[in-house]
């Protein structure tokens, strides 16, 4: 339907065509809800900008007058069937439009701040003996990077195969409670799972200890029941099917696990750690108890405190000396790093889901 | 080298309901041998414990004798993965392997047993068996793209191409037919007719013609109701039992005077 106005219909079904005094069953122009809302969106900008211009209460006036915009124009073109249809679509699209703009506003704000020292320098140095201007965050970023990479090196396995016996072997009470455990462990706070590390290499240790594989141990504790979870739920899809053809060509269980149910579930299992390890990757609690910080680059799991993104940031921001500008700006540069972090890791996990899908085109 | 299964008083258990009972008869060794009888009597159960794949569903067991050849299948010292490797088996839902290639489903049981075979062996191997199971001609060009790109025919096939390769002493096929066109029904067929020198080959079908055409002896099963067991009715030759049967109850579910 493309027209506009429907000519009168010839009175073949014993409806009278519509005399002039009703409204003819219309259909708004194409632009008329654009207009709708860039009109409402002028009105918004016009309220706001004789206060204090917020832009978070702008687009929520122009979420609600447009809408209010649309269904009065609908009401009076279209009838009240199409109107509640429009108003409807309105509120969906509106609470999507609501809901982006705290993440495009987070965005668009760290990378404004964090820009400034997004450069060579900030990736090539570490804090050592910077006062003021100046220093990076190599520390830190590799920190970063050592710790997540022994927290997924002690997650990946235990939770991989916690999640096999889940599903392969597990039968009765025994799964229950691991099933249980499991979700326990997926709400404890972080800083919980930090003090249980640190108490733990405190004991050991001695108090007082700060050490990277304290911090690994921290976030594994964090990690390990999100990788469960997650490869539960891919294992679980992969056809019982397969396992029984395998079995049935006399491949024992274990191999059957191996070599058919893990590489069918593969692009699953992949994008679920991937996930997982965005999901550790910005903690800041557990590490700022165990691990601490430190000005010095120290690449040593097993020595002394390390430093870390988001402990960086939070030092830098919390205790900047003076001037602070310099630190301050570091510390957006971090969180952007971070921020561009968890984006990658997030586009790694839908390059794994892409690639090693199962392929089933000719 | 096929081989002939004896089977005597096995009762088949889903945890505490029992699905088959009292079932004793003997599969003779080169010969197509037909399971007919109506849905739910327990045709797939039993097919299912002749190669011990009915304990892979949790808390399922089979009592009584199963022996092969004298070979007890079920004693103490019977290995189930070693019984599957000599009994194969073709279910009725196609099931390739979707990771992998139309060569290495073909493959597969070798490849995932990791036996060691010479490339040129392998590939004899893939041939003969794609050959046996009437496919080769379709998809010698494509034996890289995956399997699950065939039609589901050619899956079927595929599947029992797979199922040869090991070289099974017998092979079990759980109507392999019921999602194919006549021609790739017709197709498995003679491929039945083929193999039956070699194999031992036990099929439930639910067609009646089709268990006339291809088997030697036929077993039908029937149960006195929901919830009561299967039970196997009669197990005579092909042709006695579609002329003239022993047991009314069979004449009648062959007429199509059931129930
Ligand atoms: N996994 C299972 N758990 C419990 N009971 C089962 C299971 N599979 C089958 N049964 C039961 O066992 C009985 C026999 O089932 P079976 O699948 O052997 O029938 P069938 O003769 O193969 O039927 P069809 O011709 O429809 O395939 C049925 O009562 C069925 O409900
Ligand atoms: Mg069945």
């Amino acid at each position: 339907m493309t027209t506009q106005i429907t000519p009168a219909p010839p009175a073949t079904d014993g409806r009278t065509t519509p005399s002039p005094a009703q409204r003819p069953e219309g259909r708004l122009p194409r632009w008329v809800p654009g207009a709708c809302f860039a009109a409402a969106a002028a009105v918004a900008v016009g309220l706001e900008a004789m206060g204090d211009f917020n832009i978070a209460l702008a687009v929520l006036w122009t979420a609600v007058l447009g809408t209010l915009f649309v269904w009065v124009s609908s009401r009076l073109m279209e009838g009240p069937r199409k109107a509640t249809d429009r108003l409807v679509t309105c509120l969906v699209g509106s609470a999507f439009g609501i809901a982006m703009v705290p993440l495009l506003s987070l965005v668009y704000e760290v990378t404004r701040r964090g820009i400034a020292r997004f450069d060579l320098t900030f990736f090539t140095y570490s804090l050592y003996g910077i006062v003021g201007e100046g220093g990076g965050a190599y520390h830190a970023l590799m920190g970063t990077l050592v710790i997540t990479a022994l927290t997924t090196l002690i997650s990946v396995p235990i939770g991989l195969l916690t999640a096999i016996y889940l599903v392969e072997y597990g039968t009765g009470r025994l799964k229950r409670a691991i099933t249980f455990l499991v979700d326990v462990m997926t709400g404890i706070p972080s800083i919980v799972a930090g003090l249980f590390a640190y108490a733990l290499f405190a004991l050991v240790l001695g108090p007082g200890i700060r050490l990277g594989f304290a911090g690994a141990v921290a976030l594994s504790v964090l990690m390990i029941p999100v990788v469960v979870r997650s490869s539960e739920e891919v294992l679980k899809l992969v056809p019982n099917e397969l396992r029984e053809a395998s079995l049935a060509l006399g491949v024992p269980k274990w191999r059957t696990i191996v070599k058919v149910v893990v590489p069918t579930a593969i692009a699953g299992l992949g994008t679920g750690v991937t996930l997982a390890i965005a999901r550790v990757v910005g903690e800041t609690a557990p590490l700022l108890i165990t691990v601490g910080i430190t000005n010095a680059t120290n690449l040593d799991p097993f020595a002394e405190r390390m430093a870390t993104l988001p402990v960086f940031a939070y030092y830098q921001l919390t205790q900047p000396g003076v001037p602070p500008e310099f630190a301050i700006d570091r510390a957006w540069t971090a969180a952007l790093l971070l921020i561009m972090l968890v984006m990658g890791l997030n586009l790694v996990a839908r390059l794994i889901s892409r690639y090693f899908a199962p392929k089933t085109s000719r | 080298m096929a081989k002939r299964i004896d089977c005597s008083d096995v009762n088949i258990y889903y945890g505490d309901f029992l699905a088959v009972e009292n079932v004793t008869v003997s599969i003779e060794p080169r010969s197509v041998t037909a399971l007919i009888g109506p849905s739910g009597c327990g045709k797939s159960t039993f097919l299912r414990a002749l190669n011990r794949m009915h304990e892979v569903i949790p808390g399922a067991r089979v009592e009584g004798k199963i022996a092969m050849d004298g070979q007890d299948l079920y004693g103490p010292d019977a290995d189930p993965v070693a019984v599957r490797r000599q009994i194969g088996m073709v279910f009725q839902r196609p099931n390739p392997f979707p990771t992998m290639s139309i060569y290495d489903n073909v493959a597969a049981g070798l490849r995932l047993n990791s036996k060691k075979l010479k490339k040129s062996d392998l590939d004899d191997l893939v041939e003969r068996s794609l050959r046996g199971a009437n496919l080769w001609n379709e998809v010698k060009d494509r034996l890289n793209r995956p399997g699950s790109g065939l039609s589901g025919g050619q899956q079927q096939r595929l599947c029992i191409a797979r199922a040869i390769a090991v070289e099974p002493d017998v092979l079990l096929m759980d109507e392999p037919c019921s999602a194919l066109d006549p021609i790739s029904t017709l197709a498995i067929e003679d491929l039945m007719a083929d193999l039956k020198d070699r194999f031992t080959i036990v099929i439930v079908t639910h067609n009646m013609q089709q268990a006339a055409r291809v088997s030697e002896q036929t077993g039908f099963f029937n149960l006195n109701g929901v919830g009561q067991p299967g039970r196997l009715i009669e197990f005579n030759p092909t042709e006695k039992i579609f002329s003239n049967p022993d047991q009314k109850a069979t004449e009648d579910y062959i007429s199509g005077r059931f129930g």
